[in-house]
């Protein structure tokens, strides 16, 4: 079970770490009483801090804690309704989150301040280390340390001679053998032949290290993307009726557009959607799952300019590409054809009204305003029950998600919209500050009930109300359909999985490709070869052991086939079990099986 | 169905709570194991070697530290033996017998679970926690062949019942229609993976607790070396730490388990993100549950980290991926339950 902090017997430093990282010489004693620095002196000492192990470390575990209140905290950027609502419910505790920043979490100056630091104390440290490996990878491997029976990982075996053969020579040939053999594993090898003593020396797992710095490096890759990604990225948010049509343009199609710093929003690609039809089936009841809804498609019909209109279809999962942009289907609802006529018969109101969704059967709240061509200004509210069903307290409810039974239930309200002085209103709320109600249960008046295709009277002889029935004007249902679309382009997001991607090939190769040298040496000691082979980890490495001990044995197994210079003899190591270390490692095959070599 | 009185999903019930009680069964004979296997090991060793570990049989007297690492050594060996050569603890094999035959019926559950409702049947919590209780004891299973963690068994089995008799009681809900978001090659991935990373981070985050334990009775007894006879701490934590490897031993494979687990991890989050961005139109957008996904990678890789920082190796880096899988068993639980997001999967209302 080598780690790394067995390596401490080489007595090595290595210079491509950190000071502090684990396998770094202890800093001397000294080094604590720091003498007068000048500002220069301080400021590489704030550097050298900066990119420390423990810095980075500390960062690191800062940002995870720094995370977490963005989970608890309802956060603008993803739930800006729960801030709002948060809002209304603490009104005391809210400017006080607020000041901390804690409903923008992932934006806040002291979130920032953790991950900038962080990655610049990354790039700090990945820098000189990638200079460091540049030359690593040039260099040669290391001279064999004289005294190999040091090292942890170690084995030894005694070799005679054939009689009549030069020991010197056998010397030579038998570590020609383990360089082949090395070679062919993967390792640079390197020769040190030192007077009749030959050695090669080994190393492999130079990817290690490449893939460490492949790792970081991307990591940087991905936060760039993502912050210039960000500043070219528009999503905007749309709502279309089955039959009619949405133009790509902030100004005219979205209800909504959140464009990128660098966006320019003048220049999206011009064209239109039309939804055809909208999908969806409903697993029907006395099932498993009743109600359920599923397999929602918004079925349309692109039209770029100067093109043939193409067919395609938006599903959840899926999304529509359309010139670079991406359309998700976000939501569907029910849009009540209504018309609202006055006394004389003439429409002064005609909309597909789209009705939000309240519950998982589609009962759904809308809001009408007719602001001319009534005596008054007129608000309606009401459900829109695509099932309706009484429920036993007279309440009426939907039962179902689909069109089984259609109901529209509107309360009127009289009096000032607020929509004439230019204030800026929700369409899908009515403020009746300002008005009088007609209608509706609070009042004691029955609200007006209508099926598609039915007309009732508004009260006070305002006029007529009609639920039109929506296949009349050619659409597949009673009611017509909507879909909310979400609009995207984000021309980062290929960037960023492309740094991801290379991030998670980096560690692959950081955390599992072994780094270690080897070393063979071949000593002539009268008419015997005394061979030594010796390991050395560096970084994690569980299985040098067991490399060692192959080395060993397919050593002997290649010296035995080429006979060379070794005679029949299996004069075995005595000294094999030199190889159990302070660690002891009696299990290891190194310490047990010493090198057969006849 | 046709109307045969049971069906498949009910039968899928009956093999999980029977996997269950197996698995009770074996964590009972786990648990006798880990309360013989020191007095066991003692006297295995007496009869099979010459070497004497004076007074290690005999309750109750401190250790000193050479006995501490003798035994360790033997434990280390132990860890690595083929399986052939293993030490016969009978109970041990009881457990791991019977924790077998539960993982049989367990498969079995989850299969026909998948069957009833003709998809994978990780879809919703209950079924989650079916199948990465599954991977869990599979993965337990599975590196037994390579390292004797026969130790582990009683937490193995104890974190699975909890997981698994806690999801079919608290979780439970009929096989209904995928929803559409749930419609998507990424889910078999992404999930998937996700509760492979969890098996062999749970895994690790027992190694790191015997780690702990390890370490303080290898202190303890440093310290009994230099204490007077009279007051010499008495107590070195449970006796079947003896039978274990040491610390250093149990924190090197803690860190092996965990780093194929962080690979998984940073699988997971990839595959989220790209399914993120086909479901919601981002990759990314801090909902609730990728907050914790991303937190519990930030604490692993600061548990990586700290295995290379000075100071931070041994009893440290423990803590981190202490606490790190109970940031994994916070997200799969409360998180899941609890907060409010777009990962409304847990089928639960
Ligand atoms: C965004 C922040 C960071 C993350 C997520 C991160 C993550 C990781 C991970 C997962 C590893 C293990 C894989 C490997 O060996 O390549 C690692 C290793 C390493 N990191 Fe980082 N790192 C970050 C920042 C830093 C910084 C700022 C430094 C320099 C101070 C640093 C220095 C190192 C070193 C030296 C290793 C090798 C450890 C070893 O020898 O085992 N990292 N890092």
């Amino acid at each position: 079970m080598s780690n790394s902090r067995s390596d401490g017997s080489s007595g090595r430093t290595d210079p491509l770490r950190p000071s502090d990282h684990a396998d770094a010489a202890a800093p001397a004693a000294d080094g604590i009483t720091q003498p007068a620095l000048g500002v220069v002196g301080w400021l590489r000492w704030a550097w050298r801090q900066l990119t420390s192990m423990r810095t980075a470390l500390v960062l690191l575990l800062m940002l995870a804690v720094a995370a977490i209140p963005g989970s608890i905290v309802p956060q603008r950027s993803a739930d800006p309704n729960g801030v709002s609502q948060f809002r209304v419910d603490n009104p005391d505790l809210f400017p006080i989150l607020d000041g901390m920043q804690l409903f923008d979490v992932y934006t806040s100056a002291w979130f920032s301040a953790i991950y900038i630091l962080l990655f610049i104390s990354l790039i700090g440290c990945v820098i000189p280390r990638t200079k460091h490996h540049w030359q690593a990878l040039r260099a040669r491997p290391p001279r064999t340390p004289v005294r190999l029976a040091r090292l942890d990982d170690h084995a030894e075996v005694v070799v005679p001679v054939a009689a009549g053969d030069d020991a010197v020579v056998a010397a030579g040939r038998a570590v020609d053998l383990a360089q082949a053999q090395l070679k062919r594993a993967g390792y640079r090898v390197e020769r040190y032949d030192r007077g009749d003593v030959a050695s090669v020396s080994a190393e492999r797992g130079y990817l290690r290290e490449t893939g460490n710095l492949v790792f970081h490096g991307a990591l940087v890759g991905v936060l760039i993307a993502v912050g210039i990604g960000g500043g070219l990225t528009y999503t905007g948010q749309t709502v279309i009726t089955e039959g009619s049509s949405f133009v790509n343009s902030p100004g005219l199609g979205y209800t909504s557009f959140n464009p990128g710093r660098f966006v320019d929003t003048g220049a999206l690609p011009p064209y239109t959607v039309t939804l055809d039809s909208f999908d969806v089936t409903y697993t029907p009841l006395g099932e498993q799952g009743q109600g359920q809804a599923g397999d929602f498609a918004a079925h349309v019909t692109v039209q770029e300019p100067g093109e043939q209109p193409e067919e395609g279809s938006i599903r959840v999962n899926h999304p529509l590409g359309v010139a670079g942009e991406r359309l998700y289907l976000m939501g569907n609802g029910y849009a009540p054809s209504i018309t609202v006529r006055n006394p004389d018969g003439e429409v002064v109101y005609r909309e597909d009204v789209e009705f939000l969704p309240q519950d998982a059967n589609m009962t759904s709240l809308g809001v009408v305003k007719v602001p001319d061509g009534l005596a008054q200004q007129v608000g309606l509210v009401g459900f829109f029950y695509p099932s309706a069903a009484n429920l036993a307290t007279g309440a009426i409810s939907s039962a179902f998600g689909d069109l089984l039974n259609p109901l529209l239930t509107l309360d009127v309200y009289v009096g000032d919209l607020g929509i004439d002085d230019g204030t800026p209103r929700n369409v899908y709320a009515l403020d009746t500050g300002d008005m009088t109600q007609l209608t509706g249960r609070a009042i004691d008046v029955d609200s007006i009930e209508l099926a598609p295709g039915q007309t009732s009277d508004l009260p006070d002889g305002l006029g007529t109300i009609t639920f039109e029935d929506a296949t009349q004007q050619g659409a597949p249902e009673a009611v017509k359909r909507y879909v909310s679309l979400s609009v995207h382009r984000d021309v980062g997001a290929p960037w960023v999985l492309g740094f991801a991607v290379l991030a998670l090939a980096g560690l692959l190769a950081a955390l599992f490709v072994p780094r270690r040298r080897m070393w063979v040496k071949a000593t002539p000691t009268g008419g015997a070869l005394h061979i030594e082979y010796a390991g050395l980890a560096r970084g994690e490495d569980p299985a040098i052991a067991t490399a060692v001990a192959q080395l060993a044995r397919e050593h002997g197994e290649a010296l035995a086939g080429a006979g060379a210079g070794a005679g029949a003899g299996a004069g075995a190591g005595a000294g094999a079990g030199a190889g159990a270390d302070r660690e002891g490692r009696p299990g290891d095959p190194a310490s047990e099986t010493p090198p057969k070599v006849d | 169905m046709p109307d045969t009185g049971l069906s498949l999903d009910d039968i899928s019930k009956l093999l999980v709570w029977t996997a269950v009680a197996i698995y009770t069964l074996a964590f009972m004979a786990y648990a006798i194991d880990l309360a013989r296997r020191s007095d066991q090991a003692a006297k295995m060793k007496d009869v099979a070697t010459a070497r004497t570990l004076v007074g290690v049989a005999s309750g109750g007297r401190s250790q000193t530290i050479d006995e501490v690492r003798a035994e360790e050594a033997d434990a280390q060996t132990q860890l690595e033996a083929g399986l052939g050569s293993r030490r016969r603890y009978l109970w041990a094999r009881i457990g791991t017998s019977l924790t077998v035959l539960g993982f049989l019926f367990h498969v079995g559950g989850d299969v026909l679970r998948g069957i009833a409702a003709e998809r994978v049947p990780w879809s919703n919590m209950y079924e989650f926690a079916l199948t990465g209780t599954m991977l869990i004891v599979a993965v337990y299973l599975v590196v037994l062949f390579r390292y004797d963690l026969r130790f582990l068994g009683s937490f193995v089995t104890g974190l699975t019942i909890v997981l698994l008799g806690g999801a079919i009681l608290a979780y439970y809900v009929e096989v209904v229609p995928l929803a559409d978001p749930l419609k998507s090659v990424w889910l078999v991935i992404h999930v998937f993976v996700a509760s492979l990373a969890t098996a062999f981070l749970a895994l690790a985050f027992a190694l790191s607790v015997l780690q702990l334990m390890q370490s303080r009775r290898e202190r303890l007894a440093i310290a009994a070396l230099d204490a007077d006879e009279g007051d010499k701490p008495r107590r070195q934590g449970p006796r079947f730490l003896r039978t274990l490897p040491s610390a250093d031993a149990l924190e090197s494979l803690a860190y092996r388990f965990t780093i194929i687990g962080f690979i998984f991890w940073t699988f997971t989050l990839i595959a989220g993100s790209i399914w993120a961005n086909d479901a919601w139109g981002r990759y990314w957008g801090f909902d609730t549950k990728e907050v914790w996904t991303f937190v519990v990678w930030v604490l692993y890789a600061g548990y990586i980290h700290a295995r290379a920082t000075r100071g931070w190796r041994g009893t440290r880096s423990a803590w981190l991926s202490i606490v790190g899988f109970s940031a994994v068993m916070f997200n799969f639980t409360i998180v899941n339950q609890f907060f409010k997001g777009l990962h409304v999967y847990s089928g639960l209302n």
